[in-house]
């Protein structure tokens, strides 16, 4: 076993471009391990994607093609990238941390008796590979014990896609052996719900809530807020799983992506699918009162405190300053 | 329907948290510990489906003598049986081997569904629920919101990023992992409370798995990478402070 393969995702001809982080994590992991590193592509016809890569420092691209990889499906997934993997034993497969993934990489892990290392946020020498606990208030350094292949999942955001090497790669196709019958589930199209009546994506001011505010009773002194600056109202997911505010208010990788002049983040913990929403934003205001909450990272601007007694100052000197 | 839901305990979310003295774990001695949220939102989906289509719902968790009173509040929010496999070394097991304790207990129950939730407080992997489905030899699908019993199996939504979602048909037995907000919650009654004295809780030992693919050497605090301006005071201070930054550098009032 030597290598690095990397496996990049598509939908419908559009590339996932968490792919390219992916790709330079794989790329700096080779590097790093002096070994060569590869990536692949997964569909029907996946040419126009081959023939991008191939213009990248990979040792080879493989070109993963069959009718029954038309749409996405575990079992169609599995099962190729298993033929693939057994075929070529890389050391280390490497993947992006997408829905899809989530949905099937852990079963190809299994098939290799190996455990899939996810949602990675750095790879150090050794390697080691650093994840999250418990929504990113702890780091934890992971080691291989086993016989690998070892599987990789890299968060989004960690690596920047504009690292990926440019370079030239040898183009090897490879046709999995699978049967329509080995795939159990029927996927239908994607859809999305009812047009949004707010589009958070054009608001300047964000104001946004999350579990902090503790009951719906007590979402007022946050509306308060945003009316004395003018701004729109969003929430962390579960302010909306629980109804409090509508389902098209959530700010984060199920819910918009915002990009304000401000977002003032009150009483949010900043787990990385609500980071992955905001942290476009020009200035961040965090509110929170526990000093070690990860949104402080990604916020401009920090106040450790109880938000029951911030917000309502914070509201009564806008209003002041406004005249 | 049968339906078996995995339940993990995990510490409550505002949970003061601090790393054990080996630098592996965080320190357990003062958490208090409750239901992983999609936990809870797994268990609903199985009470209603229950509701809706009769059948039994069987809670499992694997983890110490301290999970059962997790187990507890599932019996006592409607399900009809636990069973408590217990394990004092979760620790050292990777996911493979935490699915395969699971896999066990369920392979007995021969459910024809298995709910998880879709990923849990603590570890964060998102994994187990895919791992217990591959080992049972089932299909499974991830991030669902709906469920609905169909003539040949179940139909389910399922959640994708940016607001997009797909319905996934597939036969049972069959294994979901449940995203948070599908429904809404119930809270335990009074009623529910105290029939769940009278309801069985089997507790089995788990058994020993095979040494863990990769393992977890060092627990820490992320490093500061990012010079936020921190804000102190009263908050009539803070809140001075702020509306001078709001004015001058974000130049939003
Ligand atoms: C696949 C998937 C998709 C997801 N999609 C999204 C998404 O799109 N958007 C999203 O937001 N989440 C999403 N989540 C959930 C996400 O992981 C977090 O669970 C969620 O963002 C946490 O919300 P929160 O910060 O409001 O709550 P918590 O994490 O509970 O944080 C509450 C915060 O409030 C603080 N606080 C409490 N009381 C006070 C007080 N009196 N004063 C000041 N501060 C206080 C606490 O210190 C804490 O930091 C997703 C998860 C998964 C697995
Ligand atoms: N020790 C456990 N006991 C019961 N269920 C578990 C356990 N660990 C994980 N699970 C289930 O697997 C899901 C995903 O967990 P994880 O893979 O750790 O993110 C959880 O939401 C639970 O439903």
């Amino acid at each position: 076993m030597s290598g690095v393969l990397v496996v990049m995702e598509q939908r419908g001809g559009v590339w996932n471009r968490m792919s390219f982080e992916a790709l330079a994590a794989g790329q700096q992991l080779a590097a790093k391990l002096g070994m060569e590193c590869s990536g692949a592509v997964i569909g029907e016809d996946v040419d126009a994607f081959v023939t991008e890569l191939a213009g990248k420092k990979l040792a080879k691209v493989f070109a993963v093609q069959h009718a029954l990889l038309k749409d996405y499906t575990s079992d169609g997934y599995v099962a190729a990238l298993k033929s693939l993997v057994k075929q070529v034993e890389p050391a280390y497969v490497v993947l992006p941390h997408t829905y899809q993934v989530r949905d099937f990489a852990p079963a190809l892990a299994t098939r290799f008796r190996q455990a899939l290392i996810s949602d990675v946020i750095a790879i150090h020498d050794g390697p080691v590979f650093v994840r999250q606990l418990l929504q990113g208030k702890l780091n934890a350094d992971y080691k291989l014990t086993g016989a690998g292949p070892c599987f990789v999942s890299v968060q989004a955001g960690t690596f920047r896609a504009e690292a990926v090497e440019e370079g030239a790669a040898a183009v090897e196709s490879f046709a999995p052996q699978l049967e329509a019958s080995q795939i159990r589930s029927k996927p239908g199209e994607l859809f999305r719900e009812a047009a949004h009546t707010v589009d958070l994506g054009a608001a300047s001011v964000i104001v946004s809530v999350g579990r902090g505010i503790g009951e719906q009773e007590n979402i007022g002194i946050v509306e308060e807020l945003a009316a004395a600056l003018g701004a729109e109202l969003a929430a962390s997911r579960p302010i909306c799983d629980n109804g409090w505010l509508p389902m098209e208010r959530q700010v984060g990788s199920s819910g918009q992506t915002v990009a304000p002049k401000l977002y003032l983040a009150i009483g949010i913990s900043g787990a990385i699918q609500h980071l992955v929403g905001m942290k476009g934003s020009k200035t961040v205001i965090a509110i929170n009162k526990d000093e070690n909450a990860p949104i402080f990272e990604v916020a401009d601007y920090g106040v450790v405190g109880d938000l029951f007694e911030v917000v309502p100052a914070l509201t009564k000197a806008v209003l002041a300053a406004k005249g | 329907m049968k339906i078996l839901v995995a339940i993990k305990q995990v510490p409550e979310r505002d949970a003061q948290i601090g790393i054990a003295a080996d630098g592996r774990w965080i320190d357990e001695s003062d958490l208090n510990y409750t239901i992983n949220e999609p936990d809870a939102y797994a268990l609903e989906e199985a009470l209603q489906l229950k509701e809706k289509n009769g059948g039994e719902v069987v809670v499992m968790c694997a983890g110490p003598e301290r999970a059962a009173s997790t187990l507890r509040e599932a019996l006592a929010k409607g399900a009809d049986r636990a069973i408590h496999i217990e394990a004092e070394d979760l620790g050292e097991r990777d996911t493979l081997g935490v699915a395969q304790v699971l896999a066990d207990a369920a392979r007995d129950e021969a459910p024809d569904l298995i709910l998880t939730g879709l990923q849990s407080e603590d570890l964060g992997l998102g994994q187990t629920g895919v791992v217990l489905a591959e080992l049972l030899g089932i299909p499974h699908a991830t991030i669902i919101m709906q469920v609905e019993k169909t003539d040949t199996g179940l139909r389910v939504k399922r959640e994708l990023e940016d607001g997009w979602f797909q319905h996934v048909e597939m036969p049972l037995p069959a294994l979901l992992t449940i995203q948070s907000g599908g429904n809404k919650l119930r809270y335990a009654t009074l009623m529910g409370i105290k029939k769940a004295k009278t309801k069985e809780t089997k507790t089995v030992q788990a058994a020993a798995t095979a040494s863990p693919s990769i393992t977890l050497e060092r627990v820490y605090l992320p490093e500061k990478q990012k010079k936020t301006e921190m804000l102190t005071g009263t908050p009539d201070e803070v809140a001075t402070k702020l509306v001078e930054k709001l004015k001058f550098e974000v130049r939003v009032i």
